[in-house]
């Protein structure tokens, strides 16, 4: 296909745009429908709603419940407990607003057809941990967005979308976004009053441990590709808690969960000679970290911390002490059905390599960085706090709303709400959606309007790089190496080398500094030159270029905040070699970033962290 | 473990092309069938697996850790509502679970355009739909004052 042969352009007008549908988009799709009964609500996904997301799989617990219904947490309890591991560092307003909701998000699931597990002798959901519950989710997903496809307007699938574009007549007000079918590779472009993110994190922008075939086998879905950051850096939203990217300790080479063994089948960790290590790492820890170690549970990043510092002193590997559960038959069953239903990767190399964990104590790993907004970590867009009780410094008119106008966003794209997982984040969709169709009811009659040659030149830029394979192509003789491009292949492994070796990956053992961020930003600013040259044979290789794209520049944003916060808070996340305490006359504190996609410059700055005090 | 298709197995209906959230499974244009066309992106997430109406595609644990001779069956009956795995260990163990996937018809779902519309004043509530009777709970829905948030340390 040349740069503009036979292609057609598809103009979609929409009130509310939701761009991912995910379980965050399923969610604003559901709620956009309640509430905007009238309303043209558009749901566009890169894949088939059917099976999209982080939750494609499946999961075998909603890790996000209160359980208010019998007394057993309440919005508060929760917020504590994502501040402590956190390391002190959470939008309070917003985690308590997720909580307050997210009940009746799960009774919900539970009435559509969600098969939640029941405690047989108390009749309430089983309790996997405190606050999780586990459940039978190989379909969860197809069920949620059976409810998405049923509030949805229209659900157009397989669209990659690559840019959000500005309303030409208001001033930082968003007017939609364009993109292009993989299957067709027709040109999308979508007008809208609010548009809605809900895109997915940040898997394979460090290097991930498998490196061969394996290296689809990532913690994170290698299908999330940092959408839910690039595309409102991009248009100059505020971004923060970019540097706080998770490292998660997961059994060895498949990543499979440890939760419920955690918790539900009491199995725990030792070091490769069967002896107990997180005590020994004690006094370590505290000299870094002061006393954030003292707190219950141990956050997350310093659990990390111990088993780093244990298999740096030589005694690996940390095994998951498995024996003593699984000789219970139901608590074996519990064992296994866990990766079936959500990483069934790991049943199949516990299979190839004959590992029983009634018979044998299989090892645990630390998994290279990720970033993302839902789990144990909170990297994301900066958002307005709820009308009924956020800070002044939180809130600028609508719920979920980022620092652009009319510009929303949920799960994975909101920064600052840890822990809001599967659960949260749908409801964390809905949230948005109800502020978003009150926008539109509200500001709605002034209808965004598009810039033609805006338009125009975003083609441009989005075929090129079949246009760049198409004429280089004929400079060699076969082959992948070329003078004149890349393939997206080519530029994730540069991208993840840099990020690896410079930002804090696996091959440093998560340690970075000034020095070493300072390069990093450099070498990535002559990677996003040369993303000019980027060669696509199809369209399947041009969504890789466009995943790409995404990645780079949450990489960049990572690395920014990194360099900018001058402390170590998440020890066993990453280390500042040059400021390897935690510091909180100095940092306690959110950071911000904005691009300006004119200069390409990133200004930094601070917020204030509100706590919830009782 | 990335997927493979068998190919006399293969009828080339697409429907594995239609639902991989990574958009590996595509069409061989020489042999009309499917094949995994970046087995490096897949995350062995099996759908594509449990959507092949022939049963053409099985997975072989990736190359760089998985030892040969396994194999992870699954049967993914929607109407009977159920899902069930085989295992088998490079050693011949065998393992099987099934669990249920769902627990009302498919298609069943009451949409949201199918409750009573809201009322205008319920647009400046803090309610989402269905609350506050879907938190079970007869107390509403919680909030936090103003003045609970405080700057500081905890």
């Amino acid at each position: 296909m040349g740069l503009f042969g036979g292609r057609k352009t598809v103009s979609v007008d929409a009130d509310i745009l939701v761009i991912g549908g995910g379980m965050a988009g399923c969610g604003a799709t559901y709620e956009s429908r309640y509430w905007g009964r009238d309303l043209k609500i558009v749901c566009v996904e890169k894949a088939n709603i059917e099976r999209s997301g982080a939750v494609a799989q499946g999961l075998y617990a909603i890790n996000c419940y209160m359980g208010m219904q019998w007394g057993e947490n309440q919005p508060e309890d929760h917020v504590r407990y994502a501040r402590n591991d956190l390391m002190g560092l959470v939008r309070e307003d917003l985690g308590y607003d997720i909580a307050r909701h997210v009940d009746s998000t799960v009774h919900k699931f539970e009435e559509w057809g969600l098969p939640i597990m029941r405690d047989p002798k108390t009749g309430r959901y089983q309790r996997e941990g405190k606050w999780q519950i586990m459940i039978h989710g190989e379909s969860y997903k197809p069920i949620v967005a059976e409810a998405a496809r049923k509030a949805a307007t229209e659900v157009y699938n397989r669209i990659m979308v690559t840019h959000l574009l500005m309303d030409s007549s208001r001033k930082n007000r968003v007017g939609g976004a364009v993109g292009f079918n993989v299957r067709t590779g027709d040109f999308y472009v979508f007008r809208a009053k609010a548009v809605i993110v809900s895109a997915g994190g940040a898997s394979h922008i460090f290097k991930p441990r498998a490196v061969g075939e394996g290296m689809g086998r990532t913690w994170y879905a290698p299908w999330s590709s940092a959408s839910a950051y690039a595309l409102p850096i991009q248009v100059g939203a505020k971004m923060t808690q970019m540097e706080n990217r998770i490292v998660l300790t997961r059994f060895k080479d498949g990543y499979g969960p440890v939760g419920a063994y955690f918790l539900h089948l009491k199995t725990y960790t030792q070091n490769g000679y069967g002896e107990e290590y997180e005590k020994r790492w004690y006094e370590d820890t505290k000299a870094l970290v002061g006393d954030y170690i003292d707190r219950h549970p141990v956050p997350t990043c310093l659990r990390n911390h111990a088993i780093l510092r244990e298999v740096a002193a030589g005694r690996g590997p940390i095994r998951m002490v498995t024996k003593e559960a699984f000789q219970d038959p139901h608590k074996e069953t519990v064992g296994w059905e866990n990766f079936l239903g959500m990483t069934i990767g790991q049943a199949v190399v516990w299979a190839s390599q004959n590992i029983d964990p009634k018979f044998i104590n299989p090892e645990l790993t630390t998994s290279e960085p990720y970033v993302m907004g839902s789990h144990a970590t909170c990297s994301g867009a900066w958002a307005s706090g709820p009308e009924d009780y956020a800070p002044s410094e939180y809130q600028w008119g609508y719920n979920r709303m980022m620092t652009v106008d009319g510009l929303f966003g949920a799960g994975d794209t909101i920064g600052g709400t840890a822990h809001k997982f599967s659960s949260g984040s749908f409801t964390e969709g809905r949230i948005a959606a109800k502020a978003a169709v009150k926008y539109v009811m509200e500001k709605g009659k002034e209808q965004p309007q598009v810039s033609e040659k805006e338009v125009r030149d975003l083609e441009k830029t989005i075929y090129q790089p079949l246009e760049n394979y198409r004429v280089g192509r004929n400079e060699i003789v076969a082959g992948t190496v070329s003078p004149s491009y890349l393939l997206p292949i080519h530029g994730l492994q540069r991208l993840e080398k840099i990020m690896d070796e410079y930002v804090g990956g696996i091959s440093t053992n998560y340690m970075t500094n000034g020095v070493l961020l300072q390069r990093g930003l450099e070498l990535l600013a002559m990677m996003k030159e040369d993303m000019e040259h980027m060669g696509a044979e199809d369209l399947h290789q041009l969504q890789r270029t466009w995943e790409l794209h995404h990645r780079l520049l949450a990489s960049e944003s990572v690395t920014q905040h990194t360099l900018f916060r001058e402390e170590t808070r998440w020890p066993g996340y990453y280390y500042r070699g040059d400021h390897m305490k935690l510091d909180d006359a100095n940092w306690h504190c959110f950071t911000l970033s904005q691009y300006d996609r004119q200069s390409g410059k990133w200004a930094m700055e601070k917020a204030p962290v509100y706590h919830i005090i009782d | 473990m990335p997927t493979f298709v068998y190919m006399t197995r293969c009828d080339g209906c697409g429907h594995c092309v239609d639902i991989c959230p990574s958009d590996i499974m595509h069409i061989d244009k020489t042999y009309r069938r499917a094949y995994n066309i970046e087995p490096n992106m897949c995350w062995e997430c099996y759908s594509c697996v449990k959507a092949c109406p022939q049963n053409a595609i099985d997975a072989r644990g990736y190359a760089d850790f998985a030892p040969l001779g396994h194999s992870v069956r699954v049967l993914r009956e929607e109407k009977k509502g159920t899902i069930s795995w085989k295992l088998k260990f490079r050693d011949g163990r065998e393992k099987n679970f099934e669990s249920p996937i769902r627990t009302t018809d498919w298609g069943t779902i009451k949409g949201p355009a199918e409750y009573p519309a809201p009322r205008p004043e319920d647009f400046a509530k803090q309610e989402l739909a269905h609350e506050p009777e879907a938190l079970n709970t007869n107390k509403g829905l919680p909030a936090l004052r103003r003045d609970q948030l405080k700057q500081g340390l905890v």
